[in-house]
């Protein structure tokens, strides 16, 4: 049955309009999209979703996840994240390689793919590893991983300390157009730390990552594009320092691209206090001014795409000495309202925001989506901007609940998802249609 | 009523001058009883307080048995090396089953900063600090700022000098705390690599130079070089370190004619520290440990003492 998203309003980011669009899906397509009032019934048989005062947004991409499946099932699995991911308004992930085994031969990308499809949910896009067991020597079999479905390559979790390493890994992965996706992270300058060193680790005695180990590892990135000619993507940017490297960079023309992740624009590392480790996170949370340059940069257009970053880890692994726990927060399910809060602080408008969601992250891996348009498979979602509510840890799908905003007051929420026209996910059904 | 209205003592950072000036004036009254021939009072009988060290301790672990002895509490050692720590048990759970033997207070040395934090929400127990990765050492601030006024017989005014390993140092941090708190003014010193970029968020002066930081101080605090550091580039040999940042006689002239010198212990002779500063005359080392066995009594008394 064609389906009939009616009365909604219509995000477009790539012409950065808002419309009042009728939507008319068939077979998993979108065929028509008319100015609403302007399609009439004639009797078809159609299944109507009423959208009137809701946003209908381009199924959003998180180019930037950890679904920890295979080897750490017991923190999510595909089938989980993607549950995380539809409820969040996700129609598409890619996920790292930091699995167990790693995604680093085409067998663990085949089995990814093929859980994705069982689930049966969201798009499920694998990153391979750039080394072999990201262990920063050898280049893993870039074409295997490409034609076996993986879009890019990155050591996430890990920077590629040898340059030679990844000079040669930005040239190769160009050639078979992977995106390469870095982690920037001078390893010897943070070792021992646990968090942002700042005023903060010294008044409460936690060992520190200094704003330099990040950005000394995005100027040698930049570099490095610089050097090759190859676009390098640089991942979770979190400090104001990095932020001008890149506008720099883009100034020049160097092809580099670059990511911030929620957590980065709405916490500081104030957050930590109390050796809250639900606030631990690889980078780090940054100084307030830090904060504010991500808003600038994302604001500029410097940084081009907010991704979630979303890390589960369990009870195991964050109910235990600050020192102890795990780096990472989850953050399929919160992303939507905190970048709703920035375009209500006017630093970036409705399709602006949303395109940093969607049309950004999809030319930068170059997979579909991001756009709704006649034709285009109908992956989109719907969303509630004036919906608020908080944020409890029995609402979360993610089968880890390791995250700084339980008990916040968020504003705006998905309310329904749908992915090649079907629809996924409910809200106020609160259930899921995968297999 | 607990005249100490804390259930945890966690960081020198919780507690009020108020809160500081009682508990340095009941370890004062209770000071006595160390020089009795039989040296218990019974205040604290039917008390149980377990001390958990996951860190080695002579000082720390010595001075809280015999405070609670001779309260008359009944106290239980344990280490991490003989606990079902080394049988991969998590500090919750260790803590939870401390918990489930009902005792009145839990004592807790440990590797991590914010490890007592973390038992304290999960235990009713109250719980003693006694030293948090590089954190805070709460105790060791209290029987050093007991000593500074048994010497001085103020605290407020006095300018101090806290020289060698700050940035990883809990006794600096929780001695810096506690000296502004009760109105003194601090200098921090030692080579640039010990000494947190931030240091001065802290609200103290910094003077790499030590034979420049002792200038005109009342009070001179030397800590321990962590000899397992020097492989982490913090200063190049041990030799070096007792030439540019070691205390000796010559720089202790520059400071103030009755200054006093203190160090946390265990001392390392002739690195940090040189023999006859130790053992002179400036040296109040020996009554900081007695100190603390009234510090940690009055504590006790007053966590769990009252009702």
């Amino acid at each position: 049955m064609a389906i009939w998203i009616k009365g909604g309003k219509l995000v477009d980011p790539e012409k950065g309009s808002v419309e009042k669009m009728d939507l008319i899906i068939d077979r998993g397509k979108i065929t028509h999209i008319v100015p609403a009032g302007n399609f009439k019934d004639h009797g078809e048989r159609l299944k109507v979703i009423n959208a009137e005062g809701k946003f209908v947004v381009p199924g959003l991409i998180d180019m930037h996840v950890h679904l920890r499946e295979p080897g750490h099932e017991y923190k999510e699995t595909v089938a989980t994240g993607a549950r995380s991911g539809v409820a969040g308004g996700y129609t598409a992930v890619a996920c790292m390689p930091n699995t167990h085994p790693v995604n680093d031969v085409s067998s663990v990308t085949r089995f990814i793919i093929r859980q994705a499809h069982q689930a049966h949910l969201l798009k499920v896009y694998p990153i391979g590893a750039i080394t072999k067991g990201l262990k920063g020597e050898t280049l893993t079999d870039f074409g295997d991983l490409r034609v076996a479905g993986a879009v890019g390559v990155s050591d996430d979790g890990f920077a590629v300390t040898n340059t030679e390493v990844m000079r040669r890994a930005i040239e190769y992965a160009s050639y078979h157009g992977l995106t390469i996706i870095s982690h920037c992270e001078d390893v010897h300058l943070s070792a021992g730390g646990v968090m942002h060193e700042g005023t903060v680790s010294t008044k409460i005695g936690l060992r520190g990552i200094p704003s330099e180990s990040e950005e000394i590892i995005v100027q040698r990135e930049i570099c490095l594009a610089k050097l090759t000619g190859c676009p390098v993507h640089i991942a979770h940017v979190s400090t104001s320092g990095a932020v001008d490297m890149i506008r720099h960079a883009k100034e020049d023309g160097i092809p580099v691209t670059a990511e911030t992740a929620p957590h980065y624009f709405s916490l500081d590392h104030t957050a930590v206090v109390g050796y809250n480790t639900h606030a631990k996170m690889n980078p780090p949370l940054r100084r307030i001014e830090d904060v504010e340059a991500i808003k600038k940069g994302l604001s500029e257009g410097v940084l081009d795409v907010i991704a979630t970053d979303h890390a589960p880890h369990s009870a195991l692994e964050k109910e235990v000495e600050f020192d102890e726990a795990a780096f990472g927060i989850i953050g399929l399910e919160t992303a939507l309202p905190l970048v709703l809060d920035l375009v209500r602080e006017n630093i970036l408008t409705l399709p602006g925001a949303i395109k940093k969601l969607t049309h950004n992250p999809a030319s930068i891996l170059g997979i579909e989506g991001g756009c709704i348009r006649e034709g285009q498979a109908a992956d989109c979602s719907l969303v509630d901007t004036e919906y608020e509510y908080l944020y409890k840890m029995e609402d979360i799908q993610s089968r880890s609940k390791n995250s700084p905003f339980i008990g916040k007051k968020m504003k705006g929420i998905c309310v329904l998802t749908m992915v090649g026209g079907r629809i996924v996910w409910e809200r106020n059904k609160g259930h899921f249609s995968g297999r | 009523m607990r005249p100490l209205r804390h259930k945890d003592l966690l960081g020198m950072e919780q507690l009020s001058v108020e809160d500081i000036d009682l508990i340095l004036s009941t370890a004062e009254s209770l000071k006595e009883i160390s020089q009795r021939e039989i040296k218990k009072v019974p205040t604290l009988r039917g008390k149980s307080i377990l001390q958990f060290y996951y860190e080695p301790s002579t000082r720390t672990r010595t001075s809280f048995e015999i405070a609670a002895k001779r309260l008359s509490a009944d106290t239980v050692s344990l280490s991490a090396t003989t606990s079902s720590i080394v049988k991969g048990e998590t500090l919750v759970d260790t803590a939870r089953n401390l918990q489930a033997m009902n005792p009145d207070l839990i004592v807790l040395r440990h590797s991590s900063s914010g490890a007592p934090h973390l038992i304290s929400r999960e235990v009713m127990a109250g719980v003693i600090n006694a030293g948090d990765g590089i954190n805070e050492h709460p105790t060791q601030a209290l029987l050093d700022l007991y000593t500074i006024k048994e010497r001085k017989r103020k605290i407020k005014g006095l300018q101090v000098a806290i020289i060698g390993d700050i940035a990883h140092s809990r006794v600096a941090r929780s001695n810096i705390i506690g000296l502004r708190k009760m109105g003194a003014e601090v200098t921090v010193s030692g080579p640039p690599t010990m000494i947190p970029v931030h240091a001065k968020s802290l609200g103290v002066q910094v003077v790499f130079d030590p034979s420049e930081a002792v200038r005109n101080k009342d009070v001179i605090m030397v800590l321990r070089v962590q000899l397992e550091r020097q492989s982490k580039i913090l200063f190049p040999s041990l030799r070096e370190y007792s030439i540019f940042f070691g205390i000796n006689r010559k720089i202790l002239k520059r400071a103030k004619r009755d200054v006093m010198v203190m160090h946390p212990g265990p001392m390392n002779r002739g690195v940090e520290i040189s023999s006859d500063v130790a053992d002179g005359p400036f040296s109040v080392v020996l009554d900081q440990v007695a100190n603390g066995v009234a510090v940690r009594m009055a504590l006790l008394y007053l966590m769990i003492g009252g009702s």
